[in-house]
């Protein structure tokens, strides 16, 4: 049946990573924080960030959205945790590769967030993955400082 | 009359297709229809034989692509029982038509403090305009609320529109809940009050017979590409004694009288509403729709349907942890099905059901405010026309039953 297909989107990691998401909620103290909403689907995302001395010590998100999107982002958060703001950008990048079906230069960093490959394939759904990477990317801001407050993208 | 359904598929060409690997059910039909050959056929011989600008030639091909054009204002008119063609003005579509009324009718009534009522269950297309219009003018806007099942609160209708109530702009069949309004009974209340009656008819005027004096509203809005035409053709039906006191909106060629240094004067209507070469070819293709439903009949396109969801209905019920919005009664609605299916989104929904060959859509359905109303961030929808089938319905409900199994234990 045709829905063995949708193996190449939604892998058992993917599934469980929207099922059972990592880090998840509220942080106490965040130095930064963006909500991104993609209104074609009502998808809506908060991230929050601890960068401490350049270094991302802590991370949250939040809301509510698809197995791909609400997968993608706790992904994200096993990625950057730990990372200098330098390399979380650079896996910024690196991820809106792997969902166009390009190859990453590193591979390793990108972790489970790699299973998110199939979406290249569907894509009406590339969106729904990167959603909370452009709000991570806006989050820390070009210069790495970050900025708080609301944005919508499309 | 009895329909071949079975034969009437073939044709669309669209239709006999596979999407990944399985046979194509479209049930995107509230979104845009697809378009049998002979519509296609009447583009084709109009590119062919007879293009050329319309109101303007003295020539054989001018003359020829005008007889066509205003020959399908005239099919609109005798579709819709308008008493003239003047009354009937060709737009681009639903939102075009709507948004004339609020920019040309709201200009010339309303004014501060004036309240204008819709309902929580409008498209976008018919809240933004009318919002527009309130913050130019100082009006108020209020939205009558909805009963649980998904009907207008008649009673609260009753109690929103008011002697202060200028405009009520009201959608005849919802988008996403599929019902189907009493708008005769809502007109009647309005012109009580004093009050113009605007309807957007984009889900209606497809699915069932519409008669425009029979509904008495002012002005009566659709499009049609939801009606097998092409995209970019609507029509705004609107009464004379309104469209005569009203401005057009644009200015330029096609729709002037005489034009001076300084001043100008305008066509008589329709014409001083259609600024510029309007879109012949899509005016031919909807008379050419219009001839092909017609040809079925509306009645038994309306009957079609609701078999269709009543077979339907009974199915989707058995279904547990789908939720179903609007009303569960097939003699109230058409054939626009919202649902849910609980903790899987509709987005995953709408890839997994597509993997199987059923097209539905997943979204808010440009109606945010009715999803915060449901308390939903989106939905999927399945919409049915005349050309789906019972063997439609069944391959909608098996796709839906995988999707939901795929999604809470997995593929094993």
């Amino acid at each position: 049946m045709a829905l063995t297909k949708l193996d190449q989107l939604y892998r058992a990691v993917i599934l469980d990573h929207s099922q059972h998401p990592r880090r998840r909620g509220v942080l106490d103290k965040a130095t930064t924080q963006i909500e991104l909403k993609n209104p074609t689907c009502g998808d809506v995302i908060q991230v929050q960030l601890t960068v401490e001395e350049d270094k991302i010590t802590d991370v949250r998100f939040d809301g509510s959205g698809c197995t791909i999107s609400m997968a993608s982002a706790s992904m994200m958060t096993d990625a950057i945790l730990n990372k200098s703001v330098d390399e979380a950008l650079t896996l910024v990048n690196e991820f809106s590769e792997v969902v166009q079906g390009n190859k990453p230069e590193h591979e390793q960093e990108l972790g489970d967030a790699m299973m998110l490959a199939g979406v290249s394939k569907f894509p009406a759904r590339i969106k729904c993955a990167t959603l909370s990477w452009k709000a991570l990317e806006k989050a820390l801001g070009s210069d790495g400082t970050g900025v708080d407050g609301q944005l919508t993208h499309d | 009359m009895t329909v071949p359904y079975e034969h009437l598929r073939e044709d669309f060409k669209i239709l006999q297709q596979h999407v990944n690997d399985e046979p194509l059910v479209y049930l995107d039909n509230a979104a845009t229809t697809q378009k049998p050959e002979a519509v296609l056929k009447a583009l084709e011989t109009y590119y062919h034989t007879s293009n050329a600008n319309v109101h303007r030639g003295v020539h054989t091909l001018a003359e020829r692509a005008t007889t066509q054009y205003e020959g399908a204002r005239e099919k609109v008119r005798r579709f819709i029982n308008a008493p003239s063609t003047a009354e009937v003005l060709f737009t681009r579509g639903t939102t075009t038509s709507l948004n004339w009324v609020a920019r040309s009718l709201g200009d010339l009534i309303i004014e501060e403090g004036d309240e204008i009522v819709i309902s929580f269950m409008e498209h976008h297309s018919n809240i933004i305009p009318w919002q527009q219009l309130a913050k130019r003018k100082g009006a108020k806007l209020k939205y009558i609320e909805l009963t649980d099942d998904g009907k207008l609160d008649m009673d609260d209708a009753r109690e929103k529109i008011t002697e202060q109530t200028k405009i009520v702009s009201l959608v005849h069949v919802s988008n996403v809940l599929g019902v189907v309004n009493p708008i005769r009974e809502l007109t009647d209340y309005v012109h009580d009050k004093g009050g113009v009656m605007v309807v957007d008819g984009a889900q209606a005027v497809p699915h069932m017979p519409v008669d425009v004096q029979a509904l008495d509203a002012d002005f009566y809005a659709f499009s049609g590409h939801k009606m097998m035409a092409p995209t970019g053709i609507g029509v705004l039906y609107g009464k004379r004694k309104w469209l005569e006191k009203m401005e057009p909106l644009e200015f330029g060629g096609e729709m002037i009288d005489f034009v001076e240094l300084q001043d100008s004067t305008w066509k008589e209507l329709p014409w001083k509403f259609e600024a510029g070469t309007p879109n012949i070819a899509g005016a031919i293709g909807l008379g050419a729709a219009i001839d092909y439903l017609e040809n079925i009949g509306m009645r038994e396109i309306m009957d079609h349907e609701q078999n269709l969801v009543a077979y339907l209905m009974p199915k989707l019920e058995e279904i547990e942890g789908l939720t179903l919005f609007g009303p569960k009664k097939a003699s109230d609605r058409t054939g626009v099905i919202a649902f849910n299916i609980d903790g899987v989104h509709p987005h995953d929904v709408a890839t997994a059901m597509d993997m199987e060959g059923v097209a539905v859509r997943a979204g808010h359905h440009c109606a945010q405010p009715l999803m915060n109303y449901l308390n939903q961030p989106a939905t999927a929808r399945a919409s049915f026309y005349l050309y789906n089938t019972v063997a439609d319905a069944d391959k909608f409900v098996d796709a839906l039953k995988a999707t939901k199994e795929f999604f809470i234990h997995g593929l094993d």
